[in-house]
């Protein structure tokens, strides 16, 4: 290159004379942020502040003028509540853990090169796009009484009728929604995983192999901690979204107990104005839980740079 | 247990064979839900315990395909919705890209929660509130409040993307190009577009995506009055699964599309990835 500009003056502008060089560059960073950020603002936090406020009973429309904690207490004293919630805990960790373990051991199995390694990525990776609601739909018409799944089982002689299928979607156990969810992320934690351990390669393992670790002691001490900062973002992202998603529990949840987005929508949707303010203290349970994921996450992904 | 360092432990035959009954395992787990969606869509009879159809037709495919038909238009109306989401995100995600990909300022952290959390949080934590916000503005149960309200997932998944694009990003080919003579605009065109054009393809064919398959977004929004593709699918999902099933295969298509056209840059280490948990 001829000139020798270095990186650090990128920001230079040659022809805007009447403003000091720093202001230039301040107010090219805010004319370049402005738009995406006022929508974001808008959008997001104002849909957050007014759902919030909506939360604590404020409703000027109606004549609701003052603050309270009806909402929550209502909602934290409800067996319906607290049941949704353990639920909703339960879809999201149980299947941001089986997701997460089968993503590793699916990138295990993908690092090394083989014959048809493309073509089986690629499998890999299709329904990284595919959306969920496909997935589930997929899902409902292999698990149901009537299912794919269930017929096999009669053809083989294992049950008789649909009845005899055990419940795996629109059950209490959620199980239909967790194989949707583990089906969907195990190639997108995988993916990351697999990027990471292509890019630390297997040199290693192969010290710590010949220095004497079986298989399990070089991936248990070497590989996983390698990989690991990787899986924790991916699951805390997984978690996340499980937590909050509406139309898997919504096509395949049990009438009860309800999925809290489910049931959050249902109450906002409700035709008792009363139940609006409680819809919306559940929207927020739900934005403070995916907070409290990213605060987790930093914390997790610091302790673990630490060491 | 003496080690047995000299033997490349890789080439035992049983390993290879365990390796390709699990790599059979997981295909087979991942491909299975989409199966039975294509089986239903070309099936006329298929009752309970008969494990193919026993009468197979062409009616749900006719129907779904049909112009004219509520299905055209309706996925018409999920591709322009999608279209116009994904122009304003490249519209407004570019330039805040470029300012988080380039620049070291104060405050830089704060925008970058900002624009992570709508990533992050779940879209019915603030959808409840926004359509509070849009009655008022009388924007709900329209077409463009439903563009506004999926601008919420995709405007930050192009920001994040096109903010990784631009911290590769060298601007003194664009000093360059000024010194010798180039405008603003000949500078961008020709110098800045070719440089970041990949990462704007990818970045705006995962926001389509993601436009695409919003549910409960549009649903409340919409407020019925706004059908797109994917309402239309759950409609079904009890009623006809063979059109469901059709309506299904419809739906992936873009999305199996979107993969082949960017699986060159999905390497898994850049953001394209990490904003797929919103689809």
């Amino acid at each position: 290159m001829e000139r020798t500009s270095t990186r650090s003056n990128k920001s230079t502008r040659p022809s805007v004379a009447p403003l000091s060089e720093d202001g230039a560059r301040r107010l090219t960073i805010g004319l370049l942020l402005a738009p995406a950020v006022l929508v974001i603002l808008l959008l997001f936090m104002g849909g957050l502040v007014s759902g919030f406020l909506r939360s604590l009973g404020y409703f000027p429309l109606i004549g609701l003028n003052e603050f309270n904690f009806d909402a929550y207490t209502s909602i934290l004293t409800d067996n319906g509540f607290l049941r949704s919630f353990v639920l909703t805990f339960h879809i999201a960790f149980t299947s941001t853990v089986i997701a997460g373990i089968l993503a590793v051991a699916s990138a295990m199995l993908l690092r090394p090169s083989f014959r048809g390694k493309r073509f089986v990525q690629f499998i890999f990776s299709l329904n990284l796009t595919i959306p969920h609601l496909v997935g589930a739909v997929g899902v409902l018409y292999l698990f149901s009484g009537s299912g794919l799944v269930s017929r096999l089982a009669t053809g083989a002689g294992l049950i008789d009728t649909p009845a005899g299928f055990p419940a795996m979607v629109n059950d209490p156990w959620a199980i239909g929604i967790i194989i949707q969810y583990v089906w969907k992320e195990i190639p997108f934690i995988g993916v990351i995983v697999l990027a990471i351990l292509l890019s630390v390669g297997e040199d290693y393992e192969s010290v710590a192999r010949s220095l004497g670790a079986n298989r399990w002691q070089a991936f248990r001490h070497v590989t996983l901690p390698l990989i690991m900062p990787g899986v924790i973002s991916a699951s805390v992202i997984v978690f996340a979204f499980t937590f909050g998603a509406f139309e898997i529990p919504w096509l395949l949840g049990a009438t009860f107990p309800k999925a809290l987005p489910v049931l959050a929508f249902e109450s906002y949707k409700d035709v008792d104005l009363a139940a609006r303010p409680q819809a919306m203290a559940m929207s927020m349970v739900i934005a403070f839980m995916s907070t409290l994921m990213i605060f987790a996450y930093m914390k997790l992904s610091r302790r673990y740079i630490r060491s | 247990m003496t080690s047995s360092v000299t033997t490349p432990p890789r080439n035992r035959p049983w390993r290879v064979t365990g390796r390709w009954i699990g790599i059979s395992a997981l295909l087979a787990f991942l491909v299975a839900p989409i199966v039975p969606l294509f089986v239903w869509s070309i099936s006329f009879r298929w009752f309970y315990p008969a494990i193919l159809p026993t009468e197979y037709s062409t009616r749900a495919w006719v129907e779904v395909i049909t112009p004219h038909n509520d299905v055209v238009g309706v996925a018409w109306n999920t591709v322009l919705i999608a279209l116009v989401v994904t122009a304003f995100s490249i519209l407004l995600g570019v330039p805040a890209g470029r300012a988080l990909g380039l620049y070291e300022f104060r405050g830089k952290r704060v925008v970058e929660w900002l624009i992570l959390a709508p990533v992050i949080v779940p879209g019915l934590a603030v959808v409840l509130g926004i359509h509070v916000l849009f009655i008022r503005a009388g924007i709900h149960n329209s077409i463009p409040g439903v563009m506004l309200v999926h601008l919420v997932p995709t405007l930050p998944y192009m920001t994040l993307v096109m903010s990784g694009v631009f911290a590769n990003y060298d601007t003194d080919f664009e000093l360059q190009a000024r010194s010798l003579g180039a405008g603003r605009i000949a500078t961008q065109w020709y110098v800045t577009l070719p440089a970041i054009f990949p990462g704007v393809v990818v970045g705006a064919l995962f926001a389509f995506i993601i436009s695409w398959s919003q549910y409960v977004l549009t649903l409340l929004i919409g407020g019925g009055q706004v059908q797109t593709l994917p309402l239309l699918l759950f409609g079904f999902v009890r009623s006809d699964p063979a059109i469901a099933g059709a309506l299904s295969v419809v739906f992936i298509l873009p999305a199996v599309l979107v993969l082949l056209l960017s699986s060159r840059y999905l390497s898994g280490d850049n953001a394209a990835v990490g904003g797929i948990g919103n689809i």
